[in-house]
């Protein structure tokens, strides 16, 4: 528990930093990292107690819970505070981004070690690709929340 | 200035702030159609791709181009015209008004200064390298604030300064992997921690809006400016991955 309040603040940091250098606006800063503390906090959650190799599958459920949550609570932020969505869903997925699996395959390929960059490229596009999936079911969400309160709203 | 030209110039300018400054292509059409509707000029035609904007106002004879040579990221005045769109929107401020506003807005705004975005690179950096690879030793995140302070500081300058795109993000990695290399060959610095310093340091880099505008330009049926956004982004990873194979191939 201590583990993922702690990786949740890491976190935070890292989302507000990121937060900074692509100038969101000063009120988006505190939002925008809590989001991406849930993000990163959920993830660490779904992969907790996998040891140093964590198995691709659980990896990819975890990246997409962590997307979907993101996805969702950016939508939410925007709408609550007037803002642009990209505000809040762009630096607090950066935590969530394959830096090191990017990096492994650079680094496999330049060292000669062509299968193993190969299993690590694999690796990058799985989590990306498990993202871009929860944001997608992100965006049906809101969509379908949108359209019940819609229709309630009418009745 | 007639009225029309006015609502033209008003939607095209606001278009083009948002496109220039890491905007999604979904959101400068509907900001700028509702900028025509609410000024009563229903059924607008608007064509936006990433490199250039296309409008006509249903009765006037004229249509309208505005090219986007450069792009930058500066999500402040993506909000800041949004929220100008609101208030327009809600009969807050009138036409003059909004297109002066939008004017002063490509002039002046509120910028984080070079200081605090330096060191928001250096918590980036420092924070991820912990939560990615779990190495926390003071030596190494010293060595993870010196790169990736190092270069972001590079990135920043070789962007605003030189304006060449691309080498930015290569030479800001030659310096990190410079900086790594010498935490291995001079300290004693195992493999494992050498990649733990790239790692982090090379967060501040990511392209995030041009991989998150490249995924919601595709989703929204913008088929031309989506892989568009996906080169500019798989350009800037190639940058950044020449430069750190370079200075791994030295280790």
């Amino acid at each position: 528990m201590i583990h993922i309040i702690i990786e949740g603040i890491l976190a935070y940091a890292a989302t507000v930093g990121f937060g900074i250098i692509l100038n969101i606006p000063r009120h988006a800063l505190n939002v925008a990292g809590w989001i991406g503390a849930a993000g990163w906090a959920v993830y660490e959650l779904i992969v907790l107690r996998s040891g140093a190799q964590i198995p691709l599958a659980q990896m990819a459920i975890g990246m997409l819970t962590a997307g979907l949550l993101i996805g969702v609570l950016s939508n939410w932020a925007a709408r609550v505070k007037h803002m642009p969505v990209i505000l809040f869903n762009i630096p607090s997925l950066v935590p969530l981004v394959p830096g090191g699996q990017a990096y492994q395959v650079i680094r496999n390929l330049v060292t000669g070690h062509g299968t193993i960059a190969l299993d690590y490229l694999g690796q990058v596009i799985a989590i990306a690709g498990m993202i871009a999936l929860g944001f997608l079911l992100s965006e049906l969400l809101v969509r379908i929340t949108y359209r019940l309160r819609h229709t309630l709203k009418t009745k | 200035m007639d009225e029309a030209q006015l609502v033209m110039d008003t939607a095209l300018l606001a278009g083009q702030i948002l496109l220039a400054n890491g905007s999604e292509i979904a959101r400068v059409e509907d900001t700028m159609q509702r900028i025509a509707d609410n000024a009563g000029y229903r059924y607008a035609n608007i064509f936006v791709l990433l490199t250039g904007i296309t409008m006509s106002l249903p009765d006037g004879e004229s249509t309208q181009v505005r090219p986007i040579h450069s792009r930058t990221i500066d999500l402040e005045k993506v909000a800041q015209v949004n929220t100008l769109s609101r208030q327009f929107a809600s009969d807050e401020i009138d036409l003059p008004t909004f297109y002066q506003q939008l004017r002063q807005i490509e002039v002046a705004v509120p910028t984080f200064p070079f200081w605090l975005q330096e060191l928001a690179a250096i918590v980036v950096s420092m924070t991820l390298m912990v939560a990615f690879t779990g190495i926390d030793a003071p030596v190494k995140l010293l060595f993870a604030m010196l790169a990736g302070g190092g270069g972001y500081a590079v990135f920043y300058y070789v962007n605003h300064e030189l304006r060449v795109r691309f080498l930015s993000e290569f030479l800001a990695s030659l310096v990190i992997g410079f900086v790594a290399y010498v935490g291995i060959r001079w300290l004693g610095f195992t493999h494992a921690a050498g990649d733990a310093v790239i790692i982090g340091a090379l967060m501040p880099l990511v392209p995030g809006v041009p991989i998150m505008n490249a995924f919601s330009d595709t989703m929204s049926g913008n088929y031309l400016s989506g892989p568009a956004r996906a080169v500019e982004a798989v350009l800037s990873v190639c940058a950044i991955g020449l430069g750190i194979a370079i200075m791994v191939s030295l280790w």
